[in-house]
């Protein structure tokens, strides 16, 4: 991450920009040397598992060890608790729990599990839609620039920005999130795919939107495709939005 | 690449808040006060019964914030700034007050915009996400109204060169649209 930003920085033209810029790393050297959030929205504890099928877990229900340790992490870690119990009613559960979680079963005897604290304000600017297949990849990229447009400064750019094409409603909507979980900047290794992801980048950087939206060249430091088999009836396409503080650790057991 | 800072001090006067303009960089110095949406609505609800708010806005700012939690010997957590737009309900009715600045990210609503040239008042963006660094500018903090809402509670913080950019200023500018505009290709 902290290379994409160095390297946003070299290249930035726009002086408001470079100074933004500048202020994030200072920002995440400081977070890092002090061991304190680099965001104050250090976001719903979104976690991944993927559970070996050989697998036995002993002594309790996975669910509330999960939840049992965002509790910890979030209290003895000095975290915000970003969380209400009631999406209506609105009153915040005081722990961060529940977290999210998405477990899939694979083979052998290990669980791998990754934590993605996800904040609100760029998750608020993500977006879904339910194309027709003759709208095509021309169809999938309008809709990809219309939504980080859309969001312009909100998601606090330069933004990383995760599409999912084909599945079901709720799997395309996955398949965006998953694709945040990428190491910033690795590409697609179908071809296709790379060569969209980065023809994307492109033209998500000639808005002018910038860092902080306040102009600039740099508005994304990459675009993660994931894509997935799809009815003959369908062309789902999901844009999942992420700041430049993408927190993501990793963790097998 | 140094460009010139305005050092301000609150209370902010119209004289001083009339010749900010979009771009400038601006060091924010003195009291402010922090707020996010549900403080906001808790203000709105005591203005619409007639009640007196907990703070006077005379002059003031509101710093859109949900600070992270202070480690032990620490003034605050991280604390960076919320989207604004979840605030553009409510702030006009505080411009109309006296409110004269509000620093967080993002576009404000035209009746945001409207109301900040008619009673004078501006809109300041931090770094969204530089919230570590942000929070060494802060050498106060104490809740002064609503503690029940844990980090969206309102605070009153002591500010030291807090660093902002104008975005939109009393004559109706606006640096989102200004900035985009510049840089983008095509």
């Amino acid at each position: 991450m902290t290379d994409a930003l160095q390297k946003a920085y070299d290249q930035e033209l726009s002086l408001t920009g470079k100074e933004i810029i500048q202020q994030l790393l200072k920002n995440a050297d400081i977070a890092r040397s002090e061991e304190v959030p680099m965001c104050q929205d250090t976001g719903f504890a979104v976690v991944f598992v993927e559970l070996g099928q050989d697998v036995h877990i002993e002594g309790g229900a996975l669910e509330d060890a999960i939840n049992e340790g965002v509790r910890r992490g979030y209290t003895e870690g000095y975290l915000r608790k970003s969380i209400v119990g009631h999406p209506l009613e609105r009153v915040n559960t005081g722990d961060n729990t529940p977290a999210v979680i998405h477990l899939k079963l694979v083979p052998g005897n290990k669980m791998k599990i990754t934590v993605a604290p996800k904040g609100g304000g760029s998750e608020n600017m993500s977006g879904i839609k339910m194309l027709k297949p003759a709208e095509g990849v021309e169809g999938v990229k309008k809709f990809v620039l219309d939504t980080v447009k859309a969001a312009g400064p909100n998601p606090c750019p330069p933004i990383i920005v995760g599409v999912g094409i084909g599945g079901t409603f709720e799997k395309c909507a996955l398949l965006a999130k998953e694709a945040l979980l990428r190491p910033v900047g690795t590409p697609s290794h179908r071809p296709e795919i790379a060569r969209l992801e980065r023809e994307l980048l492109d033209e998500i950087n000639s808005t002018g939107i910038g860092p902080q939206g306040l102009g600039g060249r740099f508005t994304a430091l990459a675009v993660h495709i994931e894509i997935y088999p799809v009815h003959i009836a369908s062309l789902p396409v999901a844009v999942n939005i992420n700041c430049h503080a993408s927190r993501h650790k990793e963790i097998v057991l | 690449m140094t460009m010139t800072k305005i050092k301000l001090t609150t209370p902010l006067t119209d004289d001083v808040v009339e010749k900010l303009r979009i771009g400038q960089r601006v060091l924010l110095n003195g009291v402010i006060y922090t707020g996010r949406d549900a403080a906001h609505k808790k203000l709105i609800e005591l203005l619409d019964t007639g009640r007196e708010l907990p703070i006077n806005l005379r002059g003031q700012i509101i710093y859109y914030v949900g600070p992270s939690p202070a480690k032990p010997g620490n003034i605050i957590g991280s604390a960076g700034p919320t989207t604004s737009g979840r605030m553009d309900a409510y702030a006009p009715r505080l411009i109309s007050l006296g409110l004269k600045g509000m620093v967080g990210k993002g576009k404000r609503s035209p009746e945001v915009v409207k109301a900040m040239r008619q009673h004078k008042a501006v809109y300041f963006a931090a770094v969204g996400g530089a919230a570590a660094l942000i929070s060494k500018c802060i050498k106060e903090c104490e809740v002064v109204a609503y503690p029940e809402l844990g980090p969206e509670a309102i605070h009153r913080l002591v500010v030291e060169d807090l660093p902002v950019i104008v975005v939109n200023d009393t004559l109706g500018g606006d640096l989102y649209e200004e900035g985009t505009k510049i840089y983008a290709s095509k």
